[in-house]
């Protein structure tokens, strides 16, 4: 059966992370490093295809494999295995993960030509689709950690891949250590879940879990805590509020590692692993609610903040956490499907924005801020007309993917009863679709802001095809799920229903509001679309002036949103100085040198002192020897004749 | 009466007392020498005492290789001492320290 | 006879750790020697006691004599005259051992010291039996100690040479 191959799949991309990393360096040829790297990963995406037709083609019930490797812990109560779960979520996922990063990494063939790392590169990166791999399709909570954490620390690897640049205020090491110590914080929340999920029910197996859950009681608190735990880590990973920081300063890494990491894969690993909970979090109403309000007050957030950046892709940056709020909004109404299928249609479009903004970031030879290009749909048309069908992917236009996905969570976040979190939904999406499409002008169109000393051209086919596929993508890819009130089967809610089952019955959702309330929604969404696009074409096109009155009208609200809200500033005034500080006088003077140095010292005095003494015993006379030797006779004879 | 083993061997115990007084408390190198040649003595003549009382020859063996071995450091040991005399010009043991710390 | 030359040894040893001149030292012990000697002819040792004084007073105490003249060293202090600590210490440690050791040889064991002398006794100090036991049995022990007087013959000419 073909899910047995998933051994192969997972594991190739490891060996080609050591045959990189170890010979990569020796091989000399660009070409043969790069397509060992993607090859891994290509054929990855081959075996997922062929497990998700054999998947369809079989009965729902026979839909889900435990494909068990090898025994990895056993101690105590404690059983965990290398095991996967192939069933209809981790298929999409893994569909997801090396469809999309085969793309990328044929994609950085091209980018990344000429990089002295250039081995390192592909090497990091098969050894991120490893570990997303095993995050998406474990059997257990601890070798999703696993995963969890593998991709965080090549996120952290990746982000500082050209660790001595400067970047902003510091270097681009101090950027990858953000995003790494901000995910730690988030995984301490994902650890304290596990250890509740293990005293809870014994077990870290999913089905075991599950199937233990499914006999609990609505709202029991320890539920509650173990959701919102663990979704403390799914903000980590995802960048919602409060641990989005992270996203923004992780552009410091190559743009295919942008592409990948930061908004196809690894920041979906929280959506994905609040969907594998879907049972758990029924349980649990009040944290549904919690991981709603976050995530739409995240969309919101960011959205906001992306209106006003120069940088192209700390657009995009702040684009990515705003869409992630969405899928949480999704997630905290019930609408698990719906929130995955978002996570999809993002991938394609997301992805196919930041390998576009490479592309022009490579002809611009390193330029990313938009106040400097303009003009250059005339000297890169493909890169043009992808990043063009993407940004209206973005904003939901019918009928294109973002459409179906991001109206089908409005939708399902309205019939909820939940009109506020649904009105914010939809100021977001109008938001995004202004900024994106002021993105899209000030970047390609106008004229043009830059000086004779750049030189741009289209990019190598390695860089435009996948850009073309992902284009293609974004305009069908929506077709999956289309809704029956457009007469579609909404193939992929059908696809996941078995997967949400035991959730679904908890939740008891409303049924299906009216048709017409659905049509209305769906007008006013694309409305809202249309209207974000067409006004910023005209304010950055026509009316130039319009947004600079603007912003010298209103120089506080400006001020706010393009220093981010002083979030920054207030989490290092607040957590990381005072951290620091006390570190640097208790822990450090008072402890490691004080206390620990000060033993370990004052140990070798003491022993100084003691041989300092007894040596005096040396006289080097040898009549005083003979003395102690006579001494000793005598008092051994005394004892001896004694007894 | 005829002389028992006890008064052989009470003497040679005696005999090696003062050597080892002397040795002790004696200043000049070569008769702390001269001491220590007396001990040697001493044990000597435990070994013929109990050789002839015992009836077994390996005392007087013993005794002869004992005499052959000493003769050999004496000869070392007063070459040891002219040379510490070249070098220290005194044969005083308090002042021959170089062991010290 | 035995009680004549056992306080002859006693008291000549006694003397011979009670000299300042160390040339009169050195004649005590010589004293001493042939006193030992005679002891070793009651005990019907006759070779070694004709060694002894072969060895022990014709070549040892010839040279420990020489190298007093060479060395032309001067008078020690005498005994009394200095009391210091170190002397009482070692005075009464001494004086210890010596009650130890005659107890243990002189009045411990079973009986041993009130064993007779052996009848075997005349035969075994004669040359030939010592002959033959040192050319059979201990043959191997006397190869060596050729060896040893090698390595000392050696080891004194180099000790003592001139430093050219």
């Amino acid at each position: 059966m073909a899910h047995q191959l998933i051994g192969y799949a997972v594991f190739l991309p490891l060996l080609g992370f050591l045959i990189n990393g170890l010979v990569g360096r020796k091989l000399r040829s660009e070409n043969l490093v790069g397509i060992i790297g993607s090859a891994t990963v290509g054929i990855g995406f081959v075996i997922a295809c062929v497990i998700f037709f054999e998947m369809m083609g079989s009965g729902v019930e026979e839909r889900v494999h435990i494909v068990h490797l090898f025994s990895w812990i056993s101690a105590g109560s404690l059983n965990v295995s290398f095991a996967y779960q192939v069933d209809q979520l981790s298929v999409l996922m893994m569909l997801i993960v090396t469809g999309v990063g085969f793309l990328i990494h044929v994609y950085s063939i091209g980018y990344m030509h000429g990089d002295p790392g250039f081995w390192r590169f592909f090497a990091y990166m098969n050894l991120f689709i490893f570990a997303m791999l095993n995050l998406v399709l474990a059997d257990n909570f601890l070798l999703l950690f696993l995963g969890w954490e593998g991709v965080g620390l090549c996120s952290y690897l990746l982000i500082g891949f050209w660790y001595d640049r400067k970047f902003e205020k510091g270097t681009t090491g101090d950027a990858a250590k953000k995003a790494f110590i901000v995910n730690r914080i988030g995984d301490f929340g994902f650890l304290i879940g596990m250890f509740l999920i293990f005293v809870t029910f014994g077990t870290l197996n999913f089905q075991g879990v599950f199937a233990q859950a499914g006999t609990m009681s609505v709202g029991s608190p320890v539920i509650f805590w173990m959701t919102l735990a663990l979704f403390v880590g799914a903000t980590g990973k995802s960048a919602q509020i409060p641990l989005f920081v992270w996203l923004p300063d992780a552009m410091a890494g190559p743009t295919p590692v942008s592409a990948l990491i930061h908004a196809a894969t690894m920041v979906t690993a929280g959506v994905y692993m609040v969907a594998r909970c879907s049972l758990l979090y029924a349980l649990a109403p009040a944290t549904m609610e919690i991981v709603a309000i976050i995530g739409a007050a995240t969309a919101l957030l960011a959205a906001t903040i992306g209106l006003v950046q120069n940088d192209i892709k700390k657009v995009l940056a702040y684009s990515t956490v705003s869409q992630l709020g969405y899928m949480f909004l999704a997630l905290g109404v019930g609408a698990f499907a719906a929130g995955l299928f978002h996570l999809m249609t993002h991938a394609f479009f997301k992805a196919l924005l930041f390998l576009g903004s490479g592309s022009v970031i490579h002809a611009m030879h390193g330029e990313q801020d938009i106040q400097k290009m303009g003009g250059l749909k005339k000297y890169l048309p493909i890169t043009y007309w992808t990043f063009f069908i993407a940004m209206i992917a973005i904003a939901g236009i019918f009928p294109f993917s973002g459409f179906f996905s991001k109206d089908e969570i409005l939708w399902k976040v309205f019939s909820n009863g939940t009109w506020g979190l649904w009105l914010v939904g939809l100021v977001g999406a109008a938001l995004t679709a202004f900024y994106m499409s002021r993105l899209t002008v000030l970047t390609f169109d106008g004229e043009k802001r830059w000086g004779s000393d750049k030189h741009p051209h289209e990019s190598p086919k390695t860089m435009t095809v996948p850009l073309i596929i992902l284009a293609l993508l974004s305009v069908v890819g929506g077709f999956v799920g289309v809704p029956a009130s457009l007469g579609g089967g909404n193939a992929i809610d059908h696809w996941l229903e078995p997967v949400f089952e035991r959730a679904n019955l908890v939740m008891a959702l409303p049924g299906h509001g009216m048709e017409t309330i659905e049509y209305v929604l769906m007008a006013l969404s694309v409305g809202v679309g249309v209207g974000g696009i067409l006004l910023a074409r005209l304010w950055y096109l026509k009316k130039q002036e319009v947004p600079q009155q603007l912003s010298t009208k209103v120089p506080g609200l400006y001020k706010l949103l393009w220093n981010k809200y002083y979030v920054d500033e207030a989490y290092d005034a607040a957590v990381v100085t005072p951290i620091q500080k006390s570190s640097e006088t208790l822990l450090w003077r008072i402890v490691d040198v004080g206390m620990i140095d000060g033993l370990v010292n004052g140990l070798a005095k003491f022993f100084g002192g003691v041989s300092k003494v007894i040596r005096m015993g040396q006289t080097g006379v040898a009549q005083n020897y003979v003395f102690v030797f006579l001494l000793g006779v005598v008092v051994i004879l005394g004892w001896l004749i004694a007894h | 009466m005829p002389v028992s083993l006890a008064s052989y061997l009470a003497l040679s115990a005696i005999l090696f007392t003062i050597g080892v007084a002397g040795v002790l408390t004696r200043r000049n190198a070569i008769v702390v020498f001269m001491c220590i040649e007396l001990m040697l003595n001493s044990v000597n003549l435990t070994l013929i005492a109990f050789s002839s009382f015992m009836g077994d020859i390996t005392g007087q063996v013993l005794v002869f290789f004992v005499m052959a071995v000493a003769a050999a450091e004496a000869a070392v040991g007063l070459a040891i001492v002219i040379s510490l005399f070249r070098n220290k010009q005194t044969v005083n043991i308090d002042e021959i320290n170089i062991l010290k710390w | 006879m035995f009680l004549i030359v056992a306080s002859l040894a006693i008291a000549s040893a006694l003397l011979m750790i009670l000299q300042k001149n160390p040339v009169m030292s050195a004649i005590y012990l010589i004293a001493n020697f042939f006193c030992i000697a005679l002891l070793y002819l009651l005990l019907q040792a006759q070779l070694l006691a004709v060694l002894q004084i072969v060895v022990y007073t014709g070549a040892i105490m010839v040279l420990v004599v020489f190298v007093i003249m060479l060395l032309n060293l001067g008078d020690e202090t005498k005994l009394t005259e200095k009391f210091d600590m170190k002397k009482i210490i070692s005075v009464v440690l001494v004086t210890g051992f010596l009650i130890e050791m005659v107890y243990i040889f002189g009045f411990s064991g079973d009986g041993i010291g009130r064993m007779p002398m052996s009848s075997q006794a005349a035969n075994l100090g004669t040359v030939e039996s010592m002959g033959a036991a040192l050319f059979t049995r201990f043959l191997l022990p006397f190869e060596v100690t050729s060896l040893l007087l090698l390595a000392a013959i050696v080891g004194a000419v180099v000790l003592a040479r001139k430093q050219s």
